[in-house]
């Protein structure tokens, strides 16, 4: 009881100082993840959308690939980003490891699943509604795809926020490929994890509670902007 | 958009439709000329819709031939249009939803701007312009998807049961709307299970039953005298039902009437 009064004493003291050692995790925190969610919508919405209005062999595997994808071990994909971009891997030309970059690329293979296969079942569900009238208007698969899109915006929205929320609680991933270097690839969640390490727990959960209220305030943000939105367009 | 040339006569040359192993629509030939607006009636499950959506393009037919004239120098399917029973909107504004029909045939923007204008105020939708298309009222969305049609002023309008679920008010309102695009030039072809509408908009008028066309005929003499007896049961307002025959299958009863 006493280590959870200290730690919310210890996080709102930090907050209202603005620690720049604080501010500094948390705006790297939010560069990575909303970095890495930007990246992987726009890649995930469009394949998934794509997914769900185009016939092809092997579809059907595709989108139990996708779905598979979406449990996707943090660990495994920071591992195999680790392989691919440390000095003897086939991406270790760049200079990655152990940078910003590295965590959002490790972020997006983990997101990007998820938004495309939330997207599909959105659009999917859509194009039952819309598409007669669209096919009848003269739009094929691919003019309908930025429609759909378009229309089904409020509810991807939803999909946008569950790869928020998988990237800004995801530690695995990013301490692997980025090591967790104080000023430069910490995170809020790998700070917790190295705080906890140390023993130092009051740190630890100052540090969760910004995290939570964080994530909430996103996602609140975003929920009020939804709702407003879907309210004028009925 | 525009063409001299004309996509008409629409001929069905002994077209049939089947899914999960039933004949829905059986050997179907007919010929739409320009001009006649056709009404097309019958119970459920006369294929009705279904014989809608085949000669729009929507649907394949499983065996036969729909036939456009010019098919060959013109697209068939940039020069029709079809309302649904039930209006589909984009989530976007009551003008947005025209432009969107104009844009997908690739019309110029100035072009656009001025069908726009034209199909909202002949719709009297003009001062829900720019109004969110999806809170208008079920019979103001029929409205704009006429208006969308009206936009594309297509050669061709089918229209499958566009006052279903109307009132009388809204009702008339869409029936004054299709007669102005008739008038223009447009070949209507609709479904309907209101023998009163049929008869109000109908020049010819189609009886389908089971999915075969039972009757054809001028709509005064449809109406005044139809020559197959479930089509005169029909018109009466009496109940059509198939008694069971053999093994319980309806296909080998007798169509009987009340």
């Amino acid at each position: 009881m006493d280590d959870f009064s200290s730690a919310i004493m210890a996080a709102v003291s930090m907050v209202i100082r603005l620690d720049p050692h604080l501010t500094e995790i948390v705006a790297l925190s939010l560069k990575v993840s909303l970095g890495a969610v930007a990246i992987a919508a726009i890649i995930g919405l469009p394949l998934g959308a794509a997914v769900a209005l185009f016939r092809f062999p092997g579809r059907k595997g595709l989108v139990v690939m996708l779905n598979a994808l979406m449990g996707l071990p943090p660990v495994v994909v920071g591992l195999i980003v680790y392989l691919m971009i440390s000095r003897a891997g086939p991406l270790g030309v760049f200079g990655l490891l152990f940078t910003p970059a590295a965590m959002i690329t490790a972020q997006v293979i983990l997101v990007t699943p998820i938004i495309a296969a939330l997207a599909r079942q959105v659009v999917e569900d859509l194009w039952i509604e819309y598409e007669d009238q669209l096919r009848s208007l003269g739009a094929s698969p691919s003019r309908a795809l930025p429609t759909l899109l378009w229309d089904g915006r409020f509810a991807l929205i939803t999909a946008v926020l569950a790869g928020f929320g998988r990237a800004s609680a995801e530690v695995g991933a990013v301490m692997i490929v980025g090591g967790n270097i104080d000023h430069v690839t910490r995170v809020m969640t790998t700070a917790i994890a190295l705080e906890v390490s140390k023993g130092d727990l009051s740190l630890a959960l100052g540090l969760g509670l910004i995290l939570l209220t964080l994530s909430t305030a996103v996602n609140g943000a975003v929920f009020l902007i939804k709702d407003m939105a879907e309210r004028r367009h009925a | 958009m525009k063409t001299s040339k004309s996509i008409l006569p629409l001929k069905l040359d002994n077209v049939s439709f089947e899914a999960g192993g039933k004949r829905l629509i059986k050997d179907m030939t007919c010929t739409f000329e320009a001009g006649p607006r056709t009404v097309i009636i019958g119970p459920n499950g006369a294929g009705k819709s279904l014989f809608l959506r085949i000669c729009h393009g929507l649907l394949e037919p499983s065996e036969g031939k729909v036939i456009w004239q010019n098919a060959e120098q013109i697209d068939p399917r940039l020069h029709q249009a079809m309302v649904f029973q039930r209006p589909v909107m984009l989530r976007r504004s009551v003008s947005a939803n025209v432009d969107y029909a104009l844009k997908l045939r690739n019309v110029p923007k100035p072009e656009r701007l001025q069908l726009i204008d034209e199909s909202l105020s002949r719709t009297g939708l003009g001062r829900h312009r720019n109004r969110p298309a999806r809170v208008l009222s079920f019979g103001e969305q029929q409205k704009l998807a006429l208006a969308r049609a009206w936009a594309l002023r297509p050669q061709i309008l089918f229209l499958d049961e566009p006052t279903a679920s109307l009132d009388p008010a809204a009702t008339h309102s869409v029936e004054e709307i299709v007669q102005a695009i008739h008038e223009r030039g447009t070949r209507i072809i609709m479904t309907t299970h209101d023998l009163g509408q049929a008869r109000r908009m109908a020049d010819d008028v189609m009886f389908l039953n089971r999915g075969r066309l039972l009757e054809r005929a001028p709509a005064k003499q449809f109406f005044d005298e139809p020559a197959n007896d479930l089509a005169r049961a029909f018109v009466r307002g009496e109940l059509l039902w198939w008694t069971l025959g053999k093994d319980n299958k309806r296909n080998q009863g007798q169509p009987r009437t009340e």
